[in-house]
């Protein structure tokens, strides 16, 4: 677009061009670096924020947190900046006790993808609370996963304890129909919000099914309560 | 157009009000429709989108303006969208670093204020032709407009699909919302009703304005 062509007229040679692109993309570019030194820590505490105000939403009673992260091959370690996997947050009270571990699961909901976390009690083997993160569903219907007070009781002591070999959960997670729970490991179902209803169980029951193991495996690297 | 030069307009009120009524973008200019639709499904939503795309439109109007003698024609347009996109990045910090919520709610939208054809036919047709008060108070004048009209549609649909405002719940908890004003559907309805309104107090003004003289 800058290299002189016969039809542009001589009153403006590539050099002018090039210079005056050049300095709008000077002065752009010194814009957004300054905003982004400007905003950066602000973003990162607002990020922080949400984290642990999600964490404290989950695990009732947690007042301090540490994080970890579930390695690929089933394990656990303290979160660094080596360590690769899926990061969880472990709660502790004042007296520092483990309260619990918040876990992050997803699962596709009727528009896009349902994303929750959730807490594990390994003192009653069960998920204590749950909160969504991010979903784009149907307003009125499916969002009140967030806020309907009789789903969100389904996740108060919802059993997830695992098997006798301790190698998997001893019941999968289940979303049933609306009114039809009958067993503590069943999540009832939002009525008129099925989809929705079936995408936070699957995300908690692949995530749980993952996550519980290591986490009762390593009980002592929490700081076990017990 | 470059090749039909608008001539330096005096400036006066009618520069920024005529922003708010006359070419009002969404109401008269029909102009930024995706926002328009998308977004307004909360009042807050509306509020916070409209006072963005006014930020961006003010800012790179001041530039475009200041800069209006030095730009070949050549690269106008690849200037303009440089500039809009700059203050388009800024916005998109500050909003991050005002309210995650609120950046959440607003989504991708944020970052297509860049293509908002809002504000580049203000950086084309006005104010690189201005100086830099008449660019800055036009492009107040439209921004204020358009933050006007998504009010206008965002207030409405969660009054009617919420039955709140603002988030302040209006009525009580036997409300019964009427869900499909804040589903996209509702944009369609609310808008459509808004322009009919509009275009019906125009058509009473103008034959009001033609009455007068065989009256007098």
């Amino acid at each position: 677009m800058s290299t002189p062509s016969p039809s542009i007229p001589a009153s403006a040679p590539g050099a002018r061009l090039i210079r005056t692109l050049g300095l709008v993309a000077a002065v752009s570019g010194l814009l957004v670096v300054l905003t982004d030194r400007i905003t950066a820590p602000y973003i990162a505490a607002n990020r922080r924020a949400a984290v642990e105000q999600a964490v404290s939403r989950v695990l009732p009673g947690a007042v301090r947190r540490a994080d970890f992260v579930l390695t690929p091959d089933g394990g656990l370690a303290p979160a660094s900046a080596g360590t690769k996997g899926q990061a969880v947050y472990a709660g502790y009270d004042a007296s520092g006790r483990l309260v619990g571990v918040a876990v992050q699961g997803a699962a596709r909901g009727y528009q896009d993808l349902v994303r929750v976390l959730f807490g594990y009690s390994p003192a009653c083997h069960c998920v204590v609370g749950m909160t969504v993160l991010q979903m784009a569903e149907t307003p009125g219907l499916g969002d009140r996963a967030k806020s309907d007070p009789a789903f969100l009781a389904n996740f108060r002591a919802l059993d997830a304890s695992l098997n006798e070999k301790g190698s998997a959960l001893a019941h999968a997670i289940q979303t049933v129909k609306h009114g039809s729970k009958s067993s503590p490991w069943q999540i009832d179902a939002m009525s008129g919000a099925t989809i929705t209803s079936k995408a936070v169980g699957r995300a908690i029951d692949a995530s749980a099914e993952r996550a519980v193991p290591a986490i009762e495996h390593h009980l002592d690297l929490l700081g076990g309560a017990r | 157009m470059p090749t039909n030069p608008l001539q330096v307009e005096q400036l006066s009120a009618d520069t920024f009000l005529r922003g708010l009524w006359e070419e009002n973008p969404v109401f008269v200019m029909l102009l930024g429709m995706c926002p328009t639709l998308a977004v307004t499904n909360s009042a807050m939503n509306a509020l916070a989108m409209g006072l963005a795309t006014t930020f961006v439109l003010i800012c790179s109007s001041a530039l475009v303006s200041l800069l209006r003698a030095l730009v070949p024609k050549q690269v106008r347009i690849a200037t303009y969208i440089v500039i809009i996109a700059t203050f388009v990045t800024m916005v998109d910090y500050t909003i991050q670093a005002i309210s995650l919520t609120l950046y959440n709610a607003l989504g991708a939208f944020i970052q297509l204020i860049a293509v908002n054809c809002i504000i580049l036919g203000r950086a084309e047709a006005y104010a690189s032709k201005q100086p830099i008060a008449n660019a800055v108070v036009n492009a107040a004048g439209i921004g204020g407009g358009f933050t006007l009209a998504l009010l206008c549609l965002g207030a409405v649909r969660e009054i009617l699909g919420n039955g709140s405002l603002f988030g302040v719940h209006l009525f009580g908890p036997s409300f019964q919302p009427w869900v499909i004003m804040v589903l996209p559907p509702g944009g369609f309805f609310v808008l459509g009703s808004w322009l009919l309104t509009f275009a019906w107090i125009r058509r009473r003004r103008e034959r009001s304005r033609q009455e007068v003289p065989h009256g007098a």
